[in-house]
């Protein structure tokens, strides 16, 4: 999977799901600060990679996904492995 | 002694979806019953039940307060927001007040179910997501209102069968008479979904009579074979009669009368005994004789022992002078946990509007029935004072009693 199409499917669930802006979803956004996604919410992220991406996410890995960037990064990682 | 009055009330079920809809159906004697296909592809041994069709809280509720709401806990929110709509209360009072929140509700099947299902396939509980467990819990209902409403008073569910939602508003009631709280957002909430309801079905306790769904709900009527379920939501707000005045909020009744037994038998079969005590206990909370009841909702659910019992008990209590009686669980099925606060809501609306709603389909009476004066046909007329009974497993029974002022 391409890292463009990773970026579209995570910041399509974050519209539909998480009912976010796209104009939030820069790169650099924190997901905590500026997006607002908290604690409970990263429990659901974890449903919705599951079902997106295939891969099922160590709770411990996301304590360094700060940034949309990061989340971006983190997926893609997982995804070419 | 604090005197407790209704402010606001409302409801979202099988017969309408807000107190407007509701009241006019309850005129008309329109039934919310329906044949539910899903139902008999399960293996009910019924396929009846109230149909009840779900909200949309899209646009309402931000995701975060949407996650944690199963299916009664949706049909409560809008409910619960009519009533206070209708009591005039707005987020600033909530904010400024001790507000409180008592909910029967008593079970909570289809998050319990589906959460199950899950970690039964995937193996990994992290797949669960972080709405079930908030979902899940039989406190589902006043967990999720007081975070939405931002509720800051007494906050708990009531859980006793099909009495809960009766039993809440008259644990409200004392809370408030005792001047524990100024004012209590009290109801009742039922889940709709089959799950909720296979189990019940085991007992064969429902009507199974397909043919004729809007018929199949016939409370004390001869030819009766058994209750419809149903469910939905009713909320009724209680608050102290000096915070009313206060506020000038409307006042639509006052709580004068709470009655309480346990029947200490049979868990699923009611007692004359228990009931006809619980009875006694309301008239004298309200220090009334019973010929000062005008009309009794019964909690009759149209099942042939049920039904009888509570024939037998009005009989016994009521003697000579026979207040009119009818079920409403004709028209709505029998909401459950949600009933004995729906059906203070309902009686509320015959009291406020001057009619009986009518106990449809009672086309012929039995040996018990016939001793009660039941309106069949909608009856325009005042009245000022009302009871309301009900009963759940366990020989948990409630009785309140509300007049006009």
């Amino acid at each position: 999977m391409e890292k463009q199409e990773i970026i579209e499917k995570i910041n399509n669930f974050l519209v539909e799901e998480f009912e976010l802006d796209p104009d939030q979803l820069k790169p650099e956004a924190l997901l905590k600060e500026d997006l607002g996604i908290d604690s409970l919410d990263f429990v659901d992220i974890i449903v919705i990679i599951e079902k997106n991406f295939g891969f099922k996410v160590k709770g411990e890995e996301m304590v360094n996904v700060k940034s949309l960037n990061d989340f971006y990064d983190y997926v893609a990682a997982h995804v070419s492995q | 002694m604090n005197r407790v009055v209704i402010t606001g009330i409302g409801a979202y079920s099988c017969i309408g979806k807000n107190i407007e809809e509701i009241k006019e159906s309850l005129y008309q004697g329109r039934s919310g019953i329906g044949f539910v296909q899903e139902r008999k592809d399960i293996g009910f041994r019924s396929a009846l039940s109230g149909v009840v069709e779900r909200p949309n809280l899209k646009g309402l509720l931000d995701r975060r307060l949407r996650v944690g709401l199963p299916e009664q806990g949706e049909y409560a929110y809008l409910s619960t927001l009519e009533a206070m709509n209708n009591a005039k209360i707005d987020m600033d009072f909530l904010q400024q007040n001790e507000v409180g929140i008592l909910f029967g509700n008593d079970s909570s099947s289809k998050a319990v179910i589906e959460s199950t299902d899950i970690v039964r396939e995937k193996k990994d509980t992290m797949l669960l997501g972080s709405g079930y467990i908030f979902q899940a819990m039989n406190s589902t209902v006043s967990m999720n209102l007081s975070v939405i409403f931002k509720l800051r008073g007494i906050n708990f569910t009531i859980s006793a069968a099909c009495a809960s939602g009766s039993h809440a508003i008259g644990m409200g009631y004392l809370f408030i008479k005792h001047g524990m709280q100024n004012m209590v957002v009290c109801g009742g909430a039922q889940e709709v979904n089959p799950f909720s309801m296979g189990s019940f079905d085991a007992l064969s306790a429902f009507s199974v009579r397909e043919s004729e769904p809007t018929k199949a709900s016939r409370p004390f009527d001869k030819h009766r074979d058994g209750l419809v379920p149903s469910g939905g939501a009713a909320t009724v707000i209680l608050e102290s009669y000096e915070s009313a005045v206060k506020r000038g909020a409307p006042i639509l009744g006052e709580i004068i009368g709470y009655g309480f037994s346990s029947n200490g038998e049979h868990i699923s079969q009611s007692t004359v005994d228990g009931l006809l005590r619980a009875m006694r206990m309301s008239l004298k909370d309200a220090g009334l004789t019973p010929q000062q009841i005008d009309y009794i909702n019964a909690h009759a659910t149209s099942t042939p022992h049920g039904d009888a019992s509570e024939a037998m008990a009005i009989s016994e209590v009521f003697g000579t002078c026979k207040p009119l009686v009818s079920s409403t669980k004709s028209m709505t099925g029998h909401e459950c946990w949600m009933a004995g606060a729906s059906e203070i809501v309902y009686s509320t609306l015959m009291m406020q509007n001057s009619f009986i709603a009518p106990n449809i389909n009672f086309e012929e009476p039995d040996e018990y029935s016939e001793k009660l004066n039941i309106v069949s046909h909608t009856l325009n007329k005042n009245f000022d004072v009302f009871l309301s009974n009900s009963f759940g497993f366990g020989g948990t029974n409630s009785s309140l009693i509300v007049r006009k002022i």
